[in-house]
């Protein structure tokens, strides 16, 4: 492996889900002078209050090690998961798109929409907003092929991921 | 059910219950409750500081000499943020700490109410965990908390926050026996495969060294003793960090001083040229390092530490073991004499004769003066009238520091306290009262220069008070030496800023304090006033007056590797830094 290659990782880490806990994910991230490229997270288990974090971030293996250390070392991290290295996963990403226009970027808009199975999820006489899930470079070509069809701005949730197979991390 | 108590009563009864005895601090608004506990009782002593930066590093110092946890209590606002240069510090050196701030109360929390600042949010990045208490039913179980993640894995500060209404509401006390971690749980012993790969290396090298750190002193005596049977079953050599200092005894042949940027040439050419590097409890910091491209490039190197994060940061490893360095240095010696692992004698004895070539170059060898008084000379002077198992030295941060760790030599852990990784000016006095309050008949000894004593001089004030007598032995050239140093060598002499104009006399600055001052100006009188300092049954600031222009050898200059070091003997030459080495502190 080239030890100079930057590579992206998705990185999943399971933390109680207290006050500030995320502000040491960042802090760490910034700190340290790591780059975050999506970040998602939310409560996973109500009874323990547990949330997931998931860390789309990029570096040499080297500083992806470092960055599963640190995360690691964090007093309400649980576990660290590297989805990228250690096993095989599935990773959706879901956004919001809105698109004007009228006529024929219209309906070009609506058929490519079904091509990359969105669905409208609020629509006017001259607007759509789409909504679609896939990976992020899925959404990334959706977005793309919107832009010339009247894109005016999208809102999107960042990578929600899971390692394939029964286990849970 | 127990009767209930109050937040400020639940603090002093964990506070008990953790063992503590003396807490370092200074009061204020939000944190009248527990003061006003603190005044019912006692069982634990507060040691009153003249700033709260003052009561973090007296906490290091106690903290470091004793192998306890160091305690701090400060007010909201103004007093937590003066504890964040200590609580990096302690982060830094990995130094045990619980720092409890007061807060306004939570119904003011993010009004900009009067001394309020976001403590946790301050501070998070400079704490090895932090809390921000709400309801006085979680304070037992956060106060249990800190101690345990402060104490345990690599030792590091926590801050706990607590809003002066929890201080006064009514909650349980809940005993620390019962309070368990979900998530955070350290470990301690070191994968067996690891240790069994190092022994491998350890048996078969040629040309080995063994690179300690303060790991070695966090983990405890029985890990200097461990060490020092491991160091002389292999007979290899030995050298250690400034944080390391004392794990191992220097009078010992096999110790071949400190290594690093100020270290000697016989270990830094021995970390350069060696085939196995043996480092326990060090984390290859970049004083250590030099040029990292060209350090130690032929070896395979073992690296044993408590904090995976430690593990290939700088320097990547061929055996990383991840342990607490008493528990692997166990088992490392259990493997090894059950193996009945043989040095290679023949090659052992063509590495020392290689070794005792660069200790013969004599690196700290320095030109002698008999009319002024030698900032070397000085030190070398107090370790000889001062030395022995109960003195404790702390140093301030610059070139004093560096002779002091030179030239004092320590047999013993735990008598070296010293700002390493965060190198904060300032540190000595307040660390040095620290120290004397765990060791109340201990010499305590400052080795300070005059810049970074005028930092945190009013804690003078508190040793007077406490009737602390420690000794700050002030190597007096009225310059920010280091800064100097670095300035001729770099900066084309150009002195900006680095020359003190209007020090104040220091014997008279003692005598106001209430303190005992004393001042050598030829190495004349030199021994006979630091024995007059030694006797004096108080604190004493010793003013050394000494030469000005005194440059700070041996030297790696910045981004230059370890077997490209700076002797005395080159003093007047140009030095040649590259400006990659110049961008570099």
């Amino acid at each position: 492996m080239d030890e100079q290659a930057i590579a992206t990782h998705t990185i999943s880490v399971l933390v109680d889900n207290e006050a500030g806990v995320l502000a040491r994910v960042i802090g760490l991230f910034s700190g340290r002078g790591y780059n975050i490229e999506s970040l998602t997270v939310a409560e996973i288990d109500q009874t323990d209050h547990m949330s997931r974090i998931t860390i789309v971030t990029n570096g040499t293996p080297q500083v992806i090690e470092q960055i599963k250390a640190q995360l690691g070392r964090l007093v309400p991290v649980h576990r660290v998961v590297d989805l990228t290295v250690e096993c095989e996963s599935v990773e959706r990403e879901l956004a919001l798109v809105k698109v004007a226009g009228k006529g024929d970027a219209r309906v070009e808009a609506l058929r490519l929409s079904e091509a990359f199975r969105a669905r409208v999820v609020d629509a006017t006489p001259e607007s759509f907003i789409f909504e679609i899930t896939g990976n992020s470079e899925k959404i990334d070509a959706f977005i793309d092929l919107m832009t010339p069809l009247g894109l005016q701005e999208a809102s999107r949730t960042g990578v929600a991921a899971l390692s394939r197979g029964p286990e849970a991390m | 059910m127990e009767k209930q108590i109050n937040g400020a009563q639940i603090v002093l009864q964990a506070l008990r219950d953790n063992g503590v005895q003396h807490i370092f601090g200074y009061p204020g608004g939000a944190v009248l409750p527990i003061y006003d506990e603190l005044f019912q009782q006692e069982d634990i002593e507060h040691i009153l500081v003249r700033h709260e930066q003052g009561a973090t590093h007296a906490a290091e110092g106690y903290a470091r000499s004793s192998g306890k946890c160091g305690v701090v209590l400060v007010t909201s606002g103004p007093g937590a943020t003066n504890a964040v240069t200590g609580l990096t510090d302690a982060l830094m050196d990995s130094i045990p700490m619980v720092c409890i701030t007061g807060q306004v109360p939570t119904h003011l929390i993010g009004a900009d109410a009067f001394q309020e600042a976001d403590t946790v949010g301050i501070t998070r990045a400079c704490t090895k965990h932090n809390y921000l208490v709400k309801d006085v039913n979680d304070l037992a179980r956060v106060m249990h908390e800190a101690f345990y993640v402060a104490t345990t894995g690599r030792p590091g500060p926590v801050v706990v926050d607590i809003p002066k209404d929890v201080q006064f509401a009514m909650g349980d006390y809940l005993k620390p026996t019962s309070v368990k971690h979900k998530s955070y749980q350290p470990k301690i012993k070191g994968e067996m495969e690891a240790i069994n790969a190092a022994i491998d290396l350890i048996a078969t090298a040629k040309k080995p060294i063994f690179y300690t750190g303060g790991g070695v002193i966090n983990s405890g005596p029985q890990a200097s003793q461990l060490l020092r049977e491991f160091v002389k079953l292999t007979g290899y050599p030995i050298t250690s960090t400034l944080m390391g200092l004392g794990s191992y005894p220097s009078a010992d042949k096999q110790w071949l001083g400190m290594l690093g940027m100020h270290g000697t040439y016989e270990a830094n050419l021995a970390m350069h040229d060696c085939d196995v590097m043996i480092n326990i409890g060090a984390r290859f910091d970049d004083r250590i390092t030099g040029a990292l491209d060209k350090f130690s490039p032929d070896s395979k190197k073992i690296h044993i530490d408590i904090d995976p994060s430690s593990i290939n940061k700088n320097v990547m490893v061929d055996v990383p073991i991840v342990g607490d360095v008493a528990h692997v240095l166990e088992d490392m010696l259990r493997v090894y004499k059950s193996r009945a692992v043989t040095p290679d004698k023949k090659a052992l004895a063509s590495w020392w004769q290689e070794i005792d070539g660069w200790r013969g170059r004599d690196c700290l060898a320095y030109r002698k003066d008999d009319k002024a008084i030698k900032p070397q000379y000085a030190v070398q002077r107090l370790y000889e009238l001062t030395k022995g198992p109960n003195t404790f030295i702390t140093t301030e941060v610059g070139q004093h520091q560096m002779w002091a760790a030179q030239y004092y030599r320590f047999e013993d852990p735990n008598r070296w306290m010293t700002s390493g990784g965060l190198g904060t000016m300032g540190y000595g006095i307040p660390a040095a009262v620290g120290v004397q309050v765990a060791h109340p008949k201990g010499l305590v000894i400052d080795i300070a220069g005059e810049a970074s004593a005028m930092m945190t001089m009013q804690e003078l004030s508190t040793a007077v008070q406490h009737r602390l007598p420690i000794k700050i032995f002030i190597l007096n050239n009225e310059y920010m030496g280091m800064v100097r140093q670095w300035q001729e060598l770099l900066h084309g002499g150009r002195y900006s800023n680095s020359y003190s104009e209007a020090l104040p006399d220091f014997v008279k600055l003692a005598e106001a304090y209430g303190a005992t001052g004393i001042r050598a100006q030829t190495p004349g009188e030199l021994d006979d006033a630091i024995k007059r300092m030694v006797k004096t049954d108080g604190p004493v600031i010793f003013d050394c007056v000494v030469t000005k222009e005194e440059n700070c050898f041996p030297m790696i200059p910045s981004g230059a590797a370890h077997n490209d070091m700076l002797l005395a003997d080159d003093q007047g030459l140009e030095v040649e830094v590259s400006d990659e080495g110049k961008a570099l502190v």
